[in-house]
């Protein structure tokens, strides 16, 4: 194993170590679940086929958000705040004379987060709400192949956006004014509140080409088969390229971070 | 408040050649040590921060200020350094240009052959550091996973892993803490995990930043115990940052004091009592009141009640002083206390701005 596989895995015991903390979490995804999943039953029968969606979808719109929830760090949080705080307290000095490099490193870290949150909170509220709410899940073996391509690329995104919001900490010492930020940006665009295909004009074309929306949009609708052929690429190739760029984004900005910015403290 | 440091490449920063009086005495001393082959150089080191202040509603005002002022200095391979000074000294600072996480306003600056901030992952390999307020390990899981980790960060080969391993276990009693989660660990434990940490990948360079810091007296005698065992048996070139004397004392042969940013001393630790005229400090508690006890070598500093302080000079041995004292007073019980490293400096640093 390499050096970052290594670092992943142990991203994935860490998370693994706390089991209250993941029951607790499961039991507030399918609490919100329920919550959610009558709401939108009651919106999709007074007006059916809203954004396209058929009521079974929608169901399953939603219990894609709350399996995702966590995964795909839509609200934020994960390495982000504690990198934010090393990088506050000047802990960051033991990150940067590693023979690593340092988004790599958090990358490999919160892949391996993911990868746990996907399994330890992702599979239990779905296969609970399999047995209250008809869900439209594939039977294809490969359409779940691109579903999870689709949610790794999305974790992806959703990490660039955290590291530059953590950097950010090495001018404002306190990055939780910009995590809420984004956290709200994150509630709203990636379609956890509403599905993006339901936003009319400017606000709708907006917010499906914002970097959010390739957080759960995206693979959600890579999992209900609303992308297939050229279409499917087309929104794996949005990922990719917002994955690319916001990365890119994150280099830049660590490299000037630390070139000239003080690590705090003695 | 906020804080910027100016790079090597700033125009707007001054590069200002540090004043010949206090480093013409440094100059023979580091001429000295490079002889013998300097591991770590450093020639006219200067780090500014430019320091934002208040000065009104929107007001801000910028200050240079000099963290590192112009040191120089040159420790060869296998040495055994101290490197104090009061807070605020430059220490830590020193130490981040040194792993290259600092980037020098401007001076010359190599470890082992390399420019810190330019081939730091380079250098990251061949160095250790142990921070002695932060930790390189892994919170939540146990030591034993942080240490698979430094193998394959700094691709250790089987043999010398499990070699190292078993050596740091054996030596820092860190059997029964492999499984343990670091979060679980005492303070002196998740120091001596730090320091294995360190040393797992055969550094050649190993700076200590306040190792022993809020450790108890078993905890301190364990790490020291270690230290000097790496240096003599290794060979690593250790440099070390603390606050405690007895680190110094135990362990360096050679002292260097940073203060304001400049190299104050750099030389052995008896030069150093010496330069700075200090002085330990007899506590002697009697059988009852009496007036200020007077023997030669020796004078008293303070008087409350039976109890009495005598100061004498470090150099000199306390067991005459004891024997006088013991002869001619009813003694109930002493001690003996060190100077402390930052009066000594006080001093020192008085002395000098005196001149």
């Amino acid at each position: 194993m390499g050096l970052y596989a290594v670092v992943a895995a142990l991203g994935f015991r860490r998370y693994a170590t706390y089991r209250v903390a993941t029951a607790a979490g499961v039991f507030t995804n399918t609490v919100f679940g329920f919550v959610m999943a009558y709401t939108y039953m009651a919106l999709w029968d007074e007006r059916p086929h809203l954004g396209g969606y058929g009521v079974a979808q929608a169901v399953t719109f939603v219990w894609m958000g709350q399996s995702l929830l966590a995964a795909s760090s839509i609200l934020g949080g994960g390495f982000e705040q504690e990198l934010a705080e090393r990088i506050r307290k000047g802990d960051v000095a033991i990150d940067l004379y590693r023979p690593a490099d340092l988004q790599l490193w958090w990358l490999a870290s919160d892949l391996g987060r993911a990868a746990f949150h996907l399994l330890g909170r992702g599979v239990a509220p779905t296969a609970a709400a399999a047995f209250f709410f008809p869900l439209t899940l594939p039977d294809s073996p490969v359409t779940w192949l691109f579903f999870l391509l689709s949610v790794a690329l999305g974790v992806v995104v959703s990490f660039a956006i955290r590291y530059l919001v953590a950097l950010t900490s090495f001018w404002l010492l306190d990055a939780s004014g910009i995590q809420q930020i984004t956290a709200l940006a994150g509630i709203f665009f990636s379609g956890m509140l509403l599905p993006l295909a339901l936003f009319p004009g400017r606000l709708g074309d907006v917010a499906r080409v914002l970097p959010w929306s390739a957080m759960l949009q995206i693979p959600v609708d890579v999992l209900l088969g609303r992308h297939t052929g050229g279409g499917l690429a087309q929104a794996l190739a949005f990922q990719a390229g917002w994955a690319a760029a916001l990365l890119a984004a994150g280099r830049l900005v660590g490299m000037f971070a630390t070139r000239k910015v003080v690590v705090q403290g003695g | 408040m906020s804080i910027e440091s100016s790079g090597t490449a700033e125009p707007s920063t001054p590069s200002t050649p540090s004043e010949p009086s206090a480093t013409a005495g440094r100059a023979a001393c580091a001429g000295a040590t490079a002889a013998r082959g300097g591991f770590i150089e450093l020639d006219g080191l200067v780090k500014s921060f430019t320091v934002r202040r208040k000065a009104g509603v929107l007001r801000r005002t910028k200050h240079e200020v000099r963290a590192v002022d112009g040191i120089s200095f040159s420790v060869a391979r296998g040495e055994m350094v101290g490197y104090i000074g009061p807070n605020g000294a430059g220490k830590s600072t020193t130490i981040k240009m040194l792993t290259g996480i600092l980037v020098p306003t401007s001076g010359r600056l190599t470890v082992a052959g390399l420019d810190p901030a330019r081939e730091r992952t380079r250098l990251a390999r061949r160095i250790g550091v142990v921070f002695g307020q932060r930790t390189t390990l892994w919170w939540d899981l146990p030591l034993r996973d942080s240490y698979h980790l430094m193998r394959r960060m700094y691709r250790i080969p089987d043999a010398r892993y499990r070699q190292n391993l078993d050596h740091c276990t054996e030596l820092l009693d860190l059997g029964p803490l492999m499984d343990v989660p670091v979060r679980q660990l005492s303070l002196g434990q998740r120091m001596r995990g730090d320091i294995a940490a360190a040393l797992l990948h055969d550094p050649e360079v190993l700076y200590l930043d306040e190792p022993t810091i809020g450790l108890d007296v078993v905890s301190k005698a364990k790490v020291r115990e270690f230290l000097r065992t790496v240096n003599e048996e290794l060979g690593t070139t250790v440099l070390l940052t603390t606050h405690d004397l007895t680190d110094i004392e135990q362990l360096c042969e050679r002292v260097m004091v940073i203060d304001h940013g400049r190299l104050v001393h750099d030389g052995g630790l008896d030069a150093l009592h010496a330069d700075g005229g200090s002085e330990r400090t007899l506590v002697v508690d009697l059988e009852r009141e009496l007036p200020p006890i007077e023997v030669e070598g020796a004078r008293a500093v303070r008087v409350e009640g039976p109890r009495q302080w005598l100061a004498f000079p470090a150099s000199a041995s306390a067991a005459p002083l004891v024997a006088e004292i013991a002869a001619e007073y009813p003694l109930v019980d002493l001690s003996v206390r060190e100077p402390a490293i930052e009066d000594v400096i006080a001093r020192m640093y008085a002395d000098r701005s005196a001149l």
